[in-house]
């Protein structure tokens, strides 16, 4: 039990920064933009605190517990704790979290957008909340608490897509909160099932019963139940559609924590409920779920490869990542589990990137349309191409940056799934997988070349012929490549006049700042991890493998 | 000396990681100046920025018409450029301007300057390392591979994934030893050359960070001692090639080989990997070592599914029918990353992982026999391409593909050291004849033939040096490439009386060895008979666009990129004594005979008719060598474009059947409630007549069923 203050004061920090602002209003007021970098910042202290005080040497099990009843009439328990697969999650939420502040705080500032100028009070207090919720949803080892912190998540991102979203925010918001909303209650039926079979609501309680006391009959149903819910929230093919137009309309500090937290909040429940609580059940949908990752992944990619806006590209990508992760899961196997775990964490944090970076560009250009965007970003603002180009680079799964060791995983597990799983079916989805890896490859490089390369000059919106035919092809080149370097001068001879040093030219465009400090500042603890992560993915494995082991006990 | 492996490994690395975030250092500078100016000065400062990777910023001063001569500064010529005095000349700017532009220009070139240096000392140091772990076992591989040393290396570790566990292990052997002195100093004669081929490009520093970068990954390659850090290096090398053959990204075609270049080889590594799964699953562990001494309990199923998985992955890196067609296009980038990658090092790494696991591919038959068709119909198919291309680059492109296509037909003509061998010498001259392609192109401002000619009294250095590097790549004694030739030949010859291929096997690979040689003869003769000989055609090269072509007026090329080139010359004429020549004088003789009848051939259309291309001596087929035989177009049609149009189908589905379920039921439930509504209008008689209804309803139930 000792340490367990660290959990509460996890949760405690964000809700009571809330709170004072609903009591203080208007002494806030002036500080609005300080104060919720410092109290996401004081929340962060903890869950530094909590990675550095974990006892590495029992990763498997929860530590700083909290325990106390809730509801006793119902047996419910507010039980908390962290484990090794809790652990970098709560971290990555919390960072992520004070990322997005930092990225507020000074930003926006010269710039009259909609957004900290528009209710920035109810921005804070909303992300406040949803910070509440999505560390809560890791903390927790009680699965009515889980579905309580699951489901407070979803009413601020509801809010922060339909207020401060584009312009269609409230469809989308709609859409979000219905969709998701409908897969909870398949999961809430799902977990009353087990509750009614089992008897107890605890988590650990239940991992350790391996699923013993309810019929294969009853697993498979509850699996199901409970799969559903999750796989709306991972989201998993083809429940996956609230999410491009969650993506595309929400803001950008939205999309990161959606990306980074909120989607991993679905597999999280594969993790620490679906498989350990209901290991009969996960053997015998595993071999759907995989299949259905691996559709996943293979669609995803190529939605990817024929859309236009850069940001409901980045939106499918998810799709795809979470199928490799799901893939990982459906093997049942403690290498494709550590997998699917490590390919959570580098994905909320590529993709958190990535969003950042979208909504940098749709921040410059107005327009996230990448014909419009006409290309030539390295050109322009050299330091945003080059970040970009990083960022996609790591997301394609690149070996040394954190998005390689999980989808490797993940497929070294398809390729020897757990006994009594089909091997023939998990070669079949480990081939479509590696496939689906390269059209990754080429959707985010087709997506470099649009944005980053080319002349800067082209940069007027062009509605190309048949849109998606526009798509540079990786065409057979028969033309003999100029070798002359047409870099140096020849291409600023050709620029826009706008883009001189004269001032007398006129105003300059705004769209030219590259990356600004607070930009830097927000983005760079995400750089830095994914190549952390990259060169050493022995830091997270090491975490994880402890923990897959208990959680697969019963399945393998 | 155990940890020189890893030192290697890490030298280019920090280089490459230093120079990449100092390659944007002296930015700082000059926005510290903005502020004093509101909203113009910020804009400015975000333009000017000097080190930052635009061609737009920091380039010396973009003429306009108001500028006095272009000639004032000669681009390539070293030291030539007077940076802080040039913009005064420009009347028309404002003060501000001219303020801003020296800083600008100054900050550019001492960028580059430390750039150059950051990547010249730890290549030259990573080089003095890796002479050093090959000095004690010298040439060993080569001349015997029964004297096996223990490696020299450690493991630094152990990652756990739940299953077979990664250990990183770096460590030295015979055949990596050797390897890591060819990459580095390759790299090394790279990096120098570099410094004057591009010496005025802004993003000089991410250039030279990616070489670093690519040699460490190369090295990381030669050096693992487990199957994934292997594989991690093995991806690096190809991002590195990705980021390289885009350099000059303003042009969308250069933008598009990258693409082609990764995605091609990306397909190889996908079944490289699944390789690597399936022997490392087999023997349980995925270090090399214990891999290898798995092979013999292993099944002969198992082993040629893996090493048929592993041929994908080199057939993508080597450039081996059927994933060859990246390496063409990968001409599109700066000359020296065609010499350092697609010739003498990440397209020998294919050839390096075969030599490697070559136990493996001693156990599965099939597999070299599938190695040994690949290699005879892309040695022959490559060498015809070659003779009709007219960019120069590319026909060094098409040559390579064969060159190392007979690397691959001497490993399955069952001897690794025959193939390490070429590889070595191959590195050594065809590094050496990019680098002088290099400077030829420097010199002409173009890469077609058609513009070159008479070149050999205008470049004396780059001829001499280019015609060792042309008669090495015929096979011409005493000149490496004939050595090591002439030891892939004798193998395959031996392959014919042994049972390691299948009669046709080997038959059709000493055929197409021997037709090869030949084809190589005529194709060396014409470019070199074109490029330095004849009359001068480029009568005068249209002014070029200002800054646009690296014209120089100077002879030769300056000092930084001829010395590698010399420096190159030496093995690449000598290193074949090095490895104990096996002679024999038979398959010599004919080797030499049909290299010279080729070039004879070539010669004699050429005599007849000096302006004409000699490659008019292929006929009707002239048009299929040009094009390849069409396989480019031949991938468009069946994969590119079917991947397209599925892409498009899968959106249109996504948006209409997908999103239409959602759609249509959120509809649905609109209109299911719209039908509810009109129950709910208000109107209280018709509420108390549905209640009405409703009890009569029971009533009669009641009465009905009671």
């Amino acid at each position: 039990m000792m340490g367990g203050w660290l959990p509460i004061t996890l949760l405690a920090v964000p809700l009571l920064g809330a709170l004072l602002l609903l009591l203080a209003p208007h002494a806030l007021r002036p500080i609005l933009r300080t104060y919720g970098l410092v109290v996401s910042g004081i929340a962060l202290a903890p869950a530094v605190l909590l990675v550095v005080t974990f006892d590495y040497g029992r990763a498997a099990a929860p530590q700083f517990e909290v325990d106390v009843p809730w509801i006793p009439g119902l047996g419910l328990r507010f039980h908390l704790g962290v484990d090794g697969i809790s652990l970098p999650l709560v971290a990555l939420t919390a960072l992520l979290t004070f990322l997005c502040f930092v990225y507020l705080c000074w930003g926006r500032t010269r710039d009259s957008g909609p957004f900290m100028s528009d209710r920035p009070r109810a921005l804070v207090f909303t992300l406040l909340v949803l910070e509440v919720g999505m560390i809560g949803t890791f903390l927790a080892l009680d699965l009515l608490l889980f579905f309580v912190f699951f489901e407070i998540v979803l009413i601020p991102m509801y809010f922060l897509i339909g207020i401060w979203g584009g312009e269609g925010r409230r469809g989308a918001a709609v859409k979000f909160i219905l969709y998701t909303l409908l897969g909870s209650v398949v999961m809430l039926l799902g977990l009353l099932i087990v509750w009614a079979q089992a008897g107890t609501l605890d988590i650990e309680a239940l991992t350790a019963a391996h699923g013993s006391g309810m019929s294969r009959s009853v697993q498979i149903l509850a699996f199901v139940a409970i799969g559903i819910g999750l796989a709306v929230k991972t989201p998993m093919w083809p429940l996956h559609t609230w999410l491009p137009d969650a993506h595309t309309e929400a803001p950008t500090v939205g999309s990161v924590l959606l990306a980074g937290v909120l989607l991993k909040m679905g597999t999280y429940g594969f993790a620490r409920i679906a498989i350990p609580v209901l290991p009969e059940g996960a053997a015998a949908v595993a071999p759907w779920l995989g299949a259905f990752a691996v559709v996943g992944i293979v669609y995803g990619a190529l939605a990817c490869l024929a859309q236009r806006d850069l940001k409901r590209m980045i939106a499918y990508s998810s799709v795809g990542h979470m199928g490799f992760v799901l893939l990982g899961f459906a093997t049942l196997t403690p290498v494709g589990t550590n997998g699917a775990l490590f390919a959570n964490v580098a994905h909320g944090l590529i993709t958190g990137l990535l969003f950042f970076l979208a909504g940098a560009i749709k921040e410059r250009h107005h327009t996230a349309d990448m014909p419009s965007l006409g290309g030539g970003l390295l050109a322009r603002v050299p330091r945003l191409g080059s970040v970009l180009t990083f960022a996609a680079i790591a997301s394609l799964g690149l070996p040394g940056l954190a998005g390689f060791w999980g989808e490797m995983l993940a497929l070294l597990g398809a390729f020897q799934p757990a006994n009594g799983l089909p091997r023939g079916l998990f070669l079949t989805y480990m081939v479509i997988g590696g496939l689906g890896a390269l059209l990754t490859a080429a959707y985010f490089l087709v997506m470099l070349s649009r944005v980053t390369h080319g002349r800067p000059h082209d940069t007027t919106p062009q509605p190309l012929p048949g849109t998606p035919a526009g798509t540079p092809r990786p065409d057979p080149i028969h033309a003999t490549p100029d070798e002359r370097p047409t870099a140096p001068a020849a291409s600023s001879g050709r620029l826009p006049a706008t883009i001189t040093l004269d001032p007398s030219t006129g105003p300059p465009d705004p769209r030219q700042e590259d990356i600004t400090r607070h930009e830097l500042l927000a983005w760079t603890p995400l750089v830095v991890l994914t190549v952390l992560f990259g060169l050493w993915p022995g830091l997270l494995l090491s975490l994880t493998t402890p923990a897959v082991q208990v959680l697969l006990g019963a399945v393998s | 000396m155990t940890t020189f492996p890893l030192l290697a490994v890490l030298l280019p690395f920090i280089a490459a990681s230093a120079a990449l975030l100092l390659s944007r250092w002296p930015h700082h500078r000059t926005t510290t100046t903005a502020p004093r100016d509101p909203s113009p000065g910020r804009s400015a400062s975000g333009l000017s920025t000097p080190g930052g990777s635009a061609p737009d910023r920091s380039a010396p001063s973009p003429p306009t018409p108001a500028e006095p001569t272009p000639a004032e500064y000669p681009p390539a010529v070293p030291a030539a450029v007077p940076g802080p005095t040039k913009p005064t000349s420009r009347p028309h700017q404002t003060v501000k301007e001219i303020k801003a532009h020296p800083t600008a220009e100054a900050a550019n070139q001492r960028a580059n300057t430390r750039a150059a240096w950051l990547a010249i000392l730890p290549t030259a140091a990573a080089a003095l390392v890796t002479i050093w772990l090959a000095w004690g076992p010298g040439f060993a591989f080569l001349s015997d591979g029964t004297s096996t040393s223990p490696p020299t290396g450690q493991t630094y570790g152990t990652i756990v994934t739940g299953g077979i566990p990664i250990s990183l292990t770096l460590q030295a052997d015979n055949l990596s030893s050797i390897l890591g002195v060819l990459v580095t100093l390759v790299a090394l004669a790279v990096q120098i050359y570099s410094v004057g081929y591009l010496k005025d490009d802004p993003r000089y520093p991410s250039y030279s960070a990616f070489i670093s970068l690519f040699t460490s990954a190369m090295l990381l390659v030669v050096y693992a001692g487990d199957l994934l850090v292997l594989y991690v290096g093995w991806e690096i090398m190809g991002l590195c090639s990705y980021l390289l053959i885009g350099h000059w990204w303003e042009d969308r075609a250069n933008s598009r080989a990258a693409i082609k270049a990764f995605l091609v080889t990306r397909l190889g590594d996908v079944g490289f990997l699944f390789g690597i799964f399936v022997l490392g699953t087999a023997a349980g562990s995925f270090r090399i070592s214990e891999v290898l001494a798995k092979v013999p309990e292993m099944s002969t199923a198992t082993l040629v599914t893996a090493t048929m998985l592993l041929l994908a992955g080199v057939a993508g890196k080597s450039a081996q029918v059927p994933l060859h067609t990246w390496l063409p296009d990968a001409m599109a980038g700066p000359t020296p990353i065609s010499a350092l990658i697609h010739a003498a090092t990440m397209v020998a790494a294919g050839i390096f992982i075969v030599a490697r696991l070559f136990p493996a591919f001693q156990h599965a038959p099939p597999t070299l026999d599938v190695l040994a068709v690949v290699a005879a119909l892309g040695m022959l198919g490559a060498a015809l391409a070659a003779l009709a291309q007219d960019d120069l680059k590319r026909v060094l492109a098409y040559s390579t593909v064969s060159q190392l296509a007979y690397m691959a037909g001497g490993l399955a003509a069952n001897s690794d050291t025959a193939a390490i061998f070429h590889l070595l010498t191959h590195g050594a001259f065809k590094a050496l004849l990019f680098l002088c392609a290099g400077a030829v192109i420097h010199h002409v401002g173009s890469n077609l033939m058609t513009q070159m000619g008479g070149l050999r009294r205008e470049l004396p250095v780059t001829f001499v040096t280019m015609t060792i590097g042309f008669a090495a790549l015929m096979g011409i004694p005493p000149a490496s490439g004939f050595f090591s030739k002439d030891g892939v030949l004798l193998a395959m010859d031996d392959a014919l009386s042994s049972s390691v291929l299948t009669d046709a096997a080997a038959f059709l690979l000493y055929g197409c060895a021997l037709a090869t040689v030949a084809v190589t003869g005529a194709y060396a003769a014409r470019a070199w008979l074109r490029t330095f000989f004849g009359e001068t055609r480029a009568v005068a090269l249209p002014e070029p666009e200002p800054g646009t072509a690296h014209v120089v007026d100077v002879r030769e090329a300056p000092r930084t990129m001829l010395v590698p080139i010399v420096l190159l010359a030496v093995p690449a004429l000598l290193l074949g004594f090095a490895g104990e020549p096996h002679l024999d004088l038979g398959v010599a003789a004919i080797s030499v005979v049909l290299a010279l009848l080729g070039a004879g051939v070539v010669y004699a259309f050429w005599r007849s008719d000096p302006i004409a291309d000699p490659a008019r001596l292929l006929g009707p087929l002239r048009g299929p060598c040009e094009r390849a035989f069409y396989v480019d177009g031949l991938y468009a049609a069946l994969f590119v474009r079917p991947v397209l149009a599925l892409a498009r189908l899968v959106v249109r589905t996504d948006d209409v059947v997908v999103d239409g379920a959602v759609r249509g039921s959120g509809r649905s439930a609109r209109g299911l409630s719209g039908v509810l509504r009109l129950a709910q209008n208000g109107n209280v008689q018709l509420y108390v007549s549905g209640v009405l209804a409703g009890v009569l309803l029971i009533a009669v139930g009641a009465v009905v069923f009671t």
